[in-house]
């Protein structure tokens, strides 16, 4: 008999698709999301950054926390708990939702899978299963279940996703459009699939029961052999989801019900997402505070940056002078934008102080010496990163 | 008649760098292509259907990224990807791999040399020294040392700051890295003769010298020097081939309202009143300009393109003289299939990136002897890369195309001119060295492209198929490139300046040449300045 493992306790859960992961980890590059061994890289994370934007790559995301209410006042429910108008989602469609206190500090943003006339799916990054219950309130014919751990997806990105997928037999899923959901007979079950990504990129996130992750794992890998799949993790992820101007939590924002501080969390307005937020509802949380907020503006504002140079102002206070006696913010992500070939971050900075100038003040370390240079920052309206084929029905050839 | 502000003659990368830079100043500028295509040099094209060849330059790192992102170019559809994992062969089928980390590079060099494996952390940190100091010339027009205007005196100090902060010791040693071979340069470092091979390839790429010729120790650093994204050393691919940089230029040149023409080789330079006034094209078209530029490699510029009488005394010889020896042929592979070869893991990472046949020092210097005698190499050396294997746009999937550079094959055969039957044999002599490391190898093969200096002579009007547009040697470059008084981009006829790789900083596929002439043209024209500088100076 082998001996018990005294540090069971402490060692991470895996995912379904760990026995295939844990082989391609050459560097064991671990990190972990709610609990479970999650990949901070596989061989290098750059590498793993181009297949997500020359050939195609799968992201690992069973740990992200997904939740399936059903019943006939699941849409109320959800109604009222989002801030984005939830009845006009159509069957097997996505939408992306944001969720506030009702002081109007944003709790988590997600989105909702309609999956049944009375059957949704909600994902998140953290766990919301109290939040949820809370905001069952009031409603009798709706149950929510934590299907974390019985659906395991997958995360399939890149310009030659939708050949692969072709390719591994899914009819027609070049019909699919963005948001929209597929479903295919898949070995003993079956597979969903949804034309939704963290990347800004072509691509697909995939959905089987746990017990098929590994033959989906292979068959996608098997078609994909010849269109360069690679498995990527959280560094790639967050080098494209920031050229794709995403917001993270942990970086952009702090989850409203982890914020010790006042006001150290974010409303969907300083966050630019007023277009998440429907006031022609009758009611929503923190749709009061909300209300109040777009009239008086929000304090902060998060932008995007190119920033002269090529060092990244990663941790970056912003001013209004060169001088940097006045600072107006401070940088959330930022990076070198291999692709775009700039020096691109997302900031929050003093809503009064937008269309004055900005510097941003860069520290950077060469051989054990600390630098500091001032950069000029030049405010983008777009995506730094927004192919055509990440939006075409069906997507131009790769 | 209109009469163009600017002409500039051949739409290679750098001539099509300089139009975008010229009109996005508000000039009105024309770009004159002799051949279908735009490119040059930097060209994709679909000979065989589905694959996509870079049919010259297939790789780059010199790429200015300052002018990629002034430029917009990846709005104009470039995206450069990073292509990983070389492995190089020997001789007697050993194998040195090119691994990503540095952990698993020492673990291997260890395993042939522990003293090889201390040795290259040396070796790699002196190359970076060396290489920072050139890499700041690059986007910078050379001063020229016998001039006392502030420019000239400004750039002398910038230079001479950045020499002495080398310290004393590194500038003896930075000196004799000019003049040594790189076979010697590398003894200094290695005992592993398959190490120094692998390293002395880059001493000799598009090059009439070999492992053992004083110079050849700088070709290597200008192989070594570029960078993808801040990583010196590491080498990409433009996605859909190297056309795409061409095509991107272009597509930024053609915004700021550059027109380009295909299908109009120039014949001469018109020159009035002892000034550039336009071109004459080969159909005989005349069309007027107020400044010339050549793209054209400056032998050909000097000896074809102007007139001799237009020239001051000693022109005409400077540029008979350059020196701009073909040295090297291309042969494009079409492949039904991944090709595998001898003694390499089955690791996705590293089978597949490129194939380096070194073989040895001796092999190379051999394969040398033979160009001096006026044949190809029996056993040449050949630098392999397989694109398709990185980039899924240029060959169905599955399917491969592999681009080998080769190592040495003359502009002229000592045995007479150059035949097709020459070229296949030539080309067959390629696919048996292949073959030889690949069994199977010619079982894959689907079409070929095989190019002596002959064709790229022909095709792409490089003078001898020199893919540097001239020698890189130190008699030909900084404030000697391409002639000694001359290298500031402006040429002794009035309002002609040359903007091609003949031009400080030299071969490459890095429009910097293009950018500099256009900073300068811009200067003479009193208007602002709208090149970039490099972005790296805090380095």
């Amino acid at each position: 008999m082998t001996k018990s493992d005294p540090f069971a306790g402490e060692r991470l859960k895996h995912s379904p698709f760990h026995p295939r992961q844990a082989a391609l980890n050459l560097r064991n590059a671990w990190s972990s999301w709610n609990g479970t061994q999650f990949a901070d890289y596989y061989y290098d994370a750059e590498y793993e950054y181009f297949c997500i934007r020359n050939s195609c790559a799968t992201y690992d995301i069973c740990p992200m926390q997904k939740y399936e209410i059903s019943g006939t006042d699941a849409e109320a429910m959800l109604d009222r708990m989002v801030t984005r108008d939830v009845t006009k989602l159509k069957e097997n469609r996505v939408t992306y939702v944001c969720w506030c206190t009702d002081a109007g500090r944003m709790v988590d943003d997600g989105t909702i899978f309609k999956l049944g006339p009375d059957r949704f799916m909600l994902t998140c990054g953290s766990p919301s299963l109290a939040w949820l219950r809370k905001c069952t309130y009031g409603y009798k014919h709706l149950t929510v279940t934590d299907i974390s751990d019985t659906l395991a997806g997958l995360s399939f990105q890149g310009p030659t996703t939708c050949e692969v997928l072709k390719k591994m037999g899914l009819m027609d899923i070049e019909t699919l459009k963005p948001f929209g959901i597929m479903h295919f007979p898949f070995g003993s079950g079956s597979l969903m699939v949804s034309r939704t990504g963290f990347t800004g990129d072509l691509g697909y996130e995939l959905w089987v029961q746990t017990d098929l992750a590994l033959a989906l794992w292979d068959a996608l890998y098997d078609a994909g052999e010849d269109y360069g799949i690679q498995p990527y993790g959280e560094a790639a992820t967050n080098m494209a989801r920031l050229e794709a101007g995403f917001i993270m939590p942990g970086m952009e924002f702090n989850e409203a019900l982890k914020t010790v501080h006042f006001h150290h969390d974010q409303t969907p307005f300083e966050l630019g997402l007023d277009w998440l937020v429907d006031f022609k509802k009758a009611r929503f949380n923190g749709r009061s505070a909300l209300l109040i907020e777009r009239e008086r503006g929000p304090e902060y504002t998060l932008i995007k940056l190119d920033i002269e140079g090529n060092k990244p102002a990663e941790g970056s206070y912003l001013y209004r002078n060169k001088r940097c006696t006045k600072q107006i913010g401070y940088v959330t992500s930022a990076m070198w934008s291999p692709v775009v070939k700039a020096n691109i971050a997302l900031a929050m900075v003093k809503t009064k102080h937008l269309g004055e100038n900005i510097w941003a003040e860069i520290y950077y370390e060469k051989e054990l010496r600390q630098n500091s240079k001032v950069a000029k920052c030049t405010l983008q309206k777009k995506p730094f990163w927004a192919p055509p084929r990440a939006r075409a029905t069906p997507p131009q050839p790769f | 008649m209109k009469t163009y502000d600017a002409i500039i003659m051949g739409a290679g990368h750098n001539g099509l760098t300089n139009a975008a830079y010229l009109a996005k100043a508000g000039l009105d500028v024309l770009v004159v292509e002799k051949n279908a295509y735009i490119g040059g040099a930097a060209v994709s094209r679909e000979l065989h259907t589905g694959f996509t060849y870079s049919n010259c330059s297939y790789v780059c790192s010199m790429m200015r990224q300052a002018i990629h992102r002034d430029l917009n170019l990846t709005r104009h559809g470039l995206v450069l990807v990073p292509y990983l994992g070389t492995v190089s062969f020997s001789d007697d089928g050993g194998t040195l791999v090119s691994y990503h980390t540095a952990e698993a590079e020492y673990n291997q060099l260890r395993a042939r040399s522990p003293h090889d494996a201390d040795a290259m952390f040396r070796f790699q940190t002196d190359l970076a020294r060396y290489a920072q100091l050139i890499r700041k010339t690059l986007l910078r027009t050379p001063p020229d040392p016998t001039s006392f205007k502030p420019r000239d005196i400004m750039e002398l100090l910038f230079l001479a700051k950045e020499f002495w902060a080398l310290g004393e010791q590194e500038i003896y040693e930075y000196v004799r890295f000019f003049t040594m071979s790189a076979a010697e340069f590398l003894d200094d470092y290695f005992e592993d003769d398959l190490i120094k091979a692998t390293m002395a390839g880059a001493g000799i790429i598009g090059t009439a010298l070999g492992v053992y010729s004083p110079g050849s120790a700088y070709i290597l650093l200008h192989h070594v020097m570029g960078d993808v994204d801040g990583n010196i050393g590491a080498w990409g691919l433009a996605r859909g081939g190297m056309g795409a940089i061409s095509n991107a230029i272009a597509g930024a040149a053609r915004e700021f309202g550059a027109e380009i023409r295909t299908n109009a080789g120039v014949d001469k330079m018109l020159v009035r009143d002892g000034k550039a006034a336009g071109v004459v094209l080969e159909n005989g078209e005349e069309i007027y300009s107020r400044i010339v530029v050549s793209n054209l490699d400056a032998k050909r510029t000097f000896t074809k393109i102007v007139d001799r009488k237009d020239l001051p005394p000693g022109i005409y010889e400077k540029a008979s003289n350059f020196k701009i020896r073909g040295s090297s042929g291309k042969v494009n592979i079409a492949l039904s299939g991944l090709p595998k070869f001898n003694n390499v893991p089955d690791n996705r990472y590293i089978n597949r990136g490129g194939q380096a046949f070194v073989g040895s020092l001796e092999t190379m210097e051999r394969a040398y002897d033979c160009w001096k005698r006026g044949r190809w190499s029996e056993d040449p050396f050949i630098e392999c890369v397989i694109p398709s294997a990185w980039d899924p746009t240029v060959a169905p999937p599955g399917q491969h195309w592999m681009s080998c550079f080769v190592q040495y094959c003359p502009p002229q055969l000592a045995d007479g001119p150059w035949t097709a039957k020459k070229r296949n044999q030539f080309g067959q002599t390629i696919v048996n060295k292949i073959e030889r490391y690949s069994p199977g190898f010619k079982d894959l093969i689907v079409h070929m492209e095989v190019r002596t200096p002959h064709e790229i002579e022909a095709e792409v009007g490089l003078t001898e198929g020199n893919i540097f547009q001239g020698e890189l040697t130190i008699d030909q470059l900084l404030f000697n490139r391409p002639f000694p008084g001359y290298a500031q981009y402006r040429m002794p006829v009035k309002n002609m300046y040359m903007c091609g790789s003949s031009t400080h900083p030299g071969g490459g596929v890095s429009s910097a040449c293009g950018a500099n002439a256009a900073r300068e043209i811009l200067y003479d024209l009193k208007r602002p300045n709208v090149v970039p500088q490099d972005d790296f100076y805090d380095e």
